[in-house]
């Protein structure tokens, strides 16, 4: 609220009721805060115990990844290749086709196509990951062996193809509200020196809206390298290195989730595992985000 | 290029044309890919799903024999998950309005602009990007271990709460927002106090607003199905969940657990269950819509 208060409670009239009310609405917000502390101290908690028993330089670079199944080993690295697989695979899809689809809407498009194409394509990002999951093996991993035969049930690429289709809009979505932002002078500006309408998109409008394209970017692969149910049952659960996108692979949050539907009890290694490899996934996303408001919160307002 | 005069060289012209109709080619094509993706997805859903959704389906337990969930088989289906899901959504909807709108109201109508306020509202947006799975050991941790909820519909309902309440403040806050200041400043002017001017003034006026926010995170809640995995929704429940501390299934929980079932009928099964859970949702969406809509007809 702007300008001065008047009301009674802040000249000290008010009654008790507004006292209280004020104090439970803080409450409320503060669980947000407490939110934030729970989910850290969650985190930290159960990888505390876990790297009682594992030391944290061989969690971080150890390459074989087997914590329920003897000889065990509790290096992290096969599943932070699987997720980075899972990651640069989606982008390689939705990076150019959302950036091209956001230059349409904004650039190209009749009003009235934006305003029914944009909605359409949000449709995109509410439908449930698990959907997603079942799509990637009852079409597109069929896809995939009419082509290669060899290609097993779980295998990486469905799964970056189908993480790629979710996160589409959220590219074009963020990025063309960042291209709708541009002022129309420098558009204007440009054509009036005689540029055409490829040359406007791509020398004036794309520069200018940079920042908010680039932070769309981090944001999408944030989401992908935290998308779960999808990747579980697209992608598998053999935790390998292997560059080709036809095998299985497992993805931190794969893990998560196999060790979640199986019967580990707690306090056991395979629990606090669940722990530190959560850990490690919150870090990345978390470093993620912050980069990305950071892209956008310091050219904010260079046209405004 | 080299020529100072743009309308020296015609052919120059011509190749910029024609780069440019390229152009615009391969942004069009882009953006049907995107369209073409979401047709695909649905036709391949209701193609799986032909034949095998019927109204047995909707009000049987599962089973282990896939015949059974065939029209003239013994009767199958994802009664337990679809009442848990209803129970679930309906419990995080009652925890996440009552939080969510006090948090808004907190922020835009109390909060002094001071640097715990920005801390709480940065905060928020952060915890919008945290992946869901975390929220799920976050709810492992806190409800079922700590607090001793063991795998129950509450923890389930609490862990989603929490899952979505950044988003349903950040709606709230829109709303209040756009409630106009002349209506506050008339409401002080005949000696209301700040509480009386938010719940007599504010709130009935932001409602729809935070209403169809809250719709559409909820509609976000009832597709999730890895917070509710790590929390211990049941996979195979007979019956519908029927206390709060008791177990639970939902609906994405079990699609989740028929599609990894390696007989192939149960991928039938699974898209049956699929065609459930998007019909709930496209319910939720057309609610918040006609709420949306009608709200702004009132006010034009």
């Amino acid at each position: 609220m702007s300008g001065t208060d008047l009301t009674r409670s802040a000249t000290g009239v008010g009654g008790r009721t507004d006292a209280v009310v004020r104090y439970v609405f803080f409450a409320c917000a503060a669980l947000s805060v407490l939110t934030t502390v729970g989910i850290i101290v969650v985190l930290l908690e159960g990888s505390v115990e876990f790297f009682r028993t594992v030391s944290v330089i061989g969690f971080l670079t150890g390459t074989t990844w087997s914590p329920l199944i003897e000889p065990r080993s509790y290096g992290v690295l096969p599943l932070v290749w699987g997720t980075l697989v899972i990651t640069v695979g989606s982008a390689l899809i939705a990076i150019p086709v959302g950036t091209a689809t956001a230059i349409y809407l904004s650039e190209y498009a009749d009003p009235d196509v934006r305003s029914v194409v944009k909605p359409v394509l949000e449709i995109l990002a509410g439908i449930p990951t698990i959907v997603y999951g079942f799509f990637a093996l009852s079409f597109i991993t069929p896809q995939i062996q009419r082509v290669f035969p060899e290609t097993g049930t779980f295998n990486a690429a469905a799964g970056a193809i189908v993480v790629g289709i979710m996160i589409v809009p959220m590219v074009s979505s963020l990025s063309e509200d960042a291209m709708h932002a541009v002022p129309d002078e420098l558009r204007e500006g440009a054509y009036g020196l005689g540029a055409t309408r490829y040359e406007v998109s791509t020398d004036v409008v794309i520069p200018a809206a940079a920042s908010g394209i680039l932070a769309s970017y981090v944001l999408a692969l944030s989401r992908a390298i935290g998308e779960t149910m999808a990747v579980t049952l697209a992608a598998g659960m053999a935790p390998q290195f292997t560059t080709s996108p036809l095998e299985p692979i497992q993805t931190m949050t794969a893990y998560m989730v196999q060790i979640g539907i199986s019967d580990v009890s707690v306090g056991s290694i395979g629990y606090q595992s669940l722990f530190a490899v959560g850990l490690t996934l919150f870090l990345m996303t978390l470093s993620m985000n912050l980069a990305s408001m950071w892209i956008r919160s310091r050219y904010r307002e260079e046209y405004r | 290029m080299s020529t100072t005069n743009p309308f020296a060289d015609v052919s120059d012209l011509d190749r910029k044309r024609t780069i440019g109709r390229v152009f615009v080619g391969l942004c069009i094509a882009s953006t049907m890919v995107g369209i073409v993706a979401l047709v695909t997805l649905l036709a391949d859903v209701a193609y799986e799903s032909w034949g095998w959704l019927s109204v047995e389906f909707l009000t049987y337990p599962p089973s282990r024999f896939p015949e059974n969930y065939l029209p003239g088989g013994r009767g199958a289906g994802i009664y337990p998950a679809l009442v848990g899901s209803v129970f679930l959504i309906a419990l995080t909807a009652l925890f996440t309005v009552s939080i969510g709108v006090g948090a808004a109201i907190y922020l835009e109508e109390y909060a002094p602009e001071s640097r715990l306020t920005s801390l709480i509202e940065a905060n928020i947006a952060n915890l919008a990007g945290v992946p869901s799975i975390v929220y799920g050991l976050l709810g492992l941790a806190v409800f079922v271990r700590f607090a001793g909820m063991g795998q129950s519909l509450l923890a389930g309902a609490l862990t989603l709460t929490l899952l979505i309440l950044p988003i349903v403040i950040v709606a709230a806050q829109e709303s209040l927002r756009a409630v106009p200041d002349s209506q506050r400043e008339a409401a002080y002017g005949v000696g209301a106090t700040k509480w009386e001017v938010i719940r007599d003034v504010v709130l009935p006026a932001a409602l729809p607003g935070v209403m169809t926010g809250t719709i559409l995170s909820l509609s976000r809640a009832i597709g999730e199905t890895a917070p509710i995995l790590m929390v211990g929704a049941a996979t195979s429940m007979f019956v519908a969940p029927d206390s709060l501390l008791g177990p639970f299934a939902a609906m994405p929980m079990q699609i989740f657990d028929w599609a990894k079932l390696p007989q192939a009928e149960f991928q039938h099964v699974a898209a049956a269950g699929i065609v459930v859970l998007l019909t709930v949702l496209l319910a939720m969406n057309a609610v918040a819509i006609y709420i949306r809509y009608r709200f702004e007809a009132d006010l034009s």
